[in-house]
């Protein structure tokens, strides 16, 4: 049984959860194959090739997939796809554009952001917001499948594998890239930081984001993450909402400022290994998960906690 | 131009999921249940386009039981113009009902579709795209911004890193994200106009369309209890705790 990886990437470096993605392919089983679409993406192709468990890497070079869109990658995988039963892909906002058009075209269910593998084809994946866990099973020959990469651990990095080009040109596209704007970002990235310290609606202005948030995430080296109300109010880009419908983090430690604990934003934290609260509500839901919390002003607690660190 | 928005009847946001003890699924009797909140985002979307004279037509369309007609009459409250049932009692894949859209855009011929990015019960996140990749045309997820000019959809996206802007040529599908816009309520008069607009109903037994599941569920379970935690009384035993009993700063 063989396996096909699409690659996360921005054509100069491969993401983390391309390896998160590898490792729920080792779990099934099988021999696997990374494939890197992009353009100038040699970088990306080395780096692939040194993951552990990876069989081959295919590299497709060609400006049609500078910007990774949905419709030329996705026309991509299909014309290779005779040749895997399993293709994965992280459920980033990429792999989540990319996968459900390879799984119509190939006529196939997508099991959406699988946090376990059960068995060749059978997977655990959240649904109601991490409520309830569904497992499922495919039935159809190709299983096609995006993977929560908090929930799986990367693979190592010491291999050696063979990279080869694919020649493939795609139709003329129907929707061109225009532009792109990064969020401003230093310190660690959201998906794969250890630490995570995140603000609420009760910040009150960006400003105040700011001046309390951020020194707390300077101090114990932790990304920035936010819950929609913060994100809605602009305090925060919406590249940092934490949630069922934002990022999905699992860091070691999650520092919760001014946030109630929504059920909608605990889908996105719940399996960190440490949750710390700190709210004026001591009957706020987040105290409910949370392994410590402290009542109390944030104006003041969050500054004399970065003071005492 | 007409615009066609598929809308899904879900148990509501703000209702405390239960999840069945025999581990056949949740347990929705008597529940709640409102329109999927992106595709309220979609319908809303669909109306801002038709007051600024862009869109002519709005079609709202649901697949479901015929409680679904409930929602079907929200998006025509909210301002849709007619909508179509498509009537089944089975639980239907996210593939089956891109494949059912399908068939009604063949019929209804709009040139946009725009839809919710994902449902909040199944949390799938796939029927826009695999109906942009039945029908050929281009898509653009997670959409924090329309704007349509010259045959053409301009439309800035919620990515990974920031957002992302994409040209699309028309006819296109489009699913929303949270930011593109706050839905309106619908108000008394809409909703009683709403009750003599046209409802169509489709037997989706009549479509020709495998609807049986190819996904097996093998069970829904509760997720796993977080141990219980404390509350401390100061910051200076928080760090403590951090410190010397979780040991992780
Ligand atoms: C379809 C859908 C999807 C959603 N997706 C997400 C998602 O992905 N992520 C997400 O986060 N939400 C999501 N939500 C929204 C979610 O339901 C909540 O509305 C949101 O999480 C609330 O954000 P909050 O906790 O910051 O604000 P609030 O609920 O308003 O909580 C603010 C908290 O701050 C506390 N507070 C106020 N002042 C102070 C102070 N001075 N010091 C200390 N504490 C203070 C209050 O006691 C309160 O607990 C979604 C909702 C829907 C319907």
């Amino acid at each position: 049984m063989s396996i096909l990886v699409l690659a996360e990437h921005d054509n100069s470096a491969l993401s983390p959860a391309t390896a998160r993605t590898v490792a729920a392919a080792l779990a099934i089983g099988g021999t696997i194959d990374v494939l890197v679409a992009g353009a100038d993406c040699g970088a990306v192709a080395d780096a692939a090739a040194r993951l552990d468990g990876v069989a081959r890497v295919r590299v497709a070079d060609d400006a049609a997939f500078a910007h990774q869109l949905a419709e030329p990658v996705s026309e991509l995988v299909v014309h290779l796809a005779g040749d895997y039963g399993h293709i994965l892909a992280p459920a980033t906002t990429t792999g989540k554009s990319v996968l459900p058009r390879v799984a119509a075209l190939l006529d196939v269910m997508q099991v959406s952001d699988i946090t376990a593998v059960k068995g060749p084809k059978a997977f655990e994946r959240p649904v109601y917001a991490g409520a309830a866990l569904q497992t499922v099973e495919a039935t159809a020959d190709t299983v096609v499948v995006t993977v929560r990469i908090s929930a799986f651990d990367a693979v190592a990095e010491t291999g050696a594998a063979p990279i080869e080009p694919v020649a493939f040109t795609p139709a003329a596209p129907k929707a061109r890239f225009v532009s792109r704007e990064a969020a401003a970002s230093e310190g660690p990235e959201l998906a794969n930081a250890r630490i995570v310290v995140s603000g609420g609606r009760a910040l009150g202005s960006q400003e105040q984001f700011n001046a309390i948030i951020k020194p707390l995430a300077d101090k114990l080296g932790a990304a920035i993450g936010a819950s929609r109300a913060a994100v809605d109010s602009g305090y925060a880009p919406n590249d940092w909402q934490v949630g069922q419908t934002g990022k999905v983090v699992a860091p070691d430690l999650y520092v919760a400022v001014g946030i109630s604990g929504a059920i909608q934003h605990l889908a996105g934290m719940k399996n960190a290994k440490v949750i710390v609260a700190i709210d004026k509500d001591p009957d706020a839901p987040i105290f409910k998960l949370a392994d410590y919390g402290l009542v109390g002003d944030l104006f003041e607690l969050v500054p004399e906690l970065t003071e005492s660190l | 131009m007409k615009v066609l928005v598929p809308v899904k009847r879900v148990l509501d946001a703000n209702v405390a999921v239960r999840v069945k003890a025999d581990g056949s699924g949740v347990d929705l009797a008597n529940l709640k249940m409102s329109m999927n909140p992106f595709d309220e985002i979609a319908v809303e979307e669909a109306i801002k386009l038709k007051e600024a004279g862009i869109a002519a037509e709005i079609v709202a369309v649901s697949i479901g039981p015929a409680q679904a007609q409930d929602t079907l009459r929200t998006a025509l409250a909210m301002g849709a113009d007619s909508a179509i049932l498509v009537k089944t009692d089975e639980t239907i894949e996210p593939l089956a009902v891109a494949k059912i859209l399908k068939s009604i855009v063949d019929q209804q011929a709009p040139d946009l579709v725009i839809m919710g990015k994902q449902a909040i019960d199944d949390d799938s996140n796939q029927t826009a795209q695999m109906l942009a990749a039945l029908l050929g045309w281009p898509q653009a997820t997670f959409a924090s911004k329309v704007v349509i000019a010259d045959g053409k959809a301009s439309v800035t996206r919620e990515v990974d890193g920031g957002l992302e802007t994409l040209e699309l040529d028309l006819p296109a599908v489009i699913s929303t994200d949270l930011r593109l816009n706050v839905p309106r309520y619908a108000s008394l008069p809409n909703v009683m106009k709403a009750k003599k607009k046209p409802l169509e109903e489709i037997d989706a037994a009549s479509l020709g369309i495998s609807l049986a599941p190819t996904l097996r569920v093998i069970s829904t379970a509760r997720p796993p209890e977080r141990k219980p935690g404390v509350m401390v009384g100061s910051v200076a035993e928080l760090v403590d705790k951090l410190r010397n009993e979780a040991r992780i700063i």
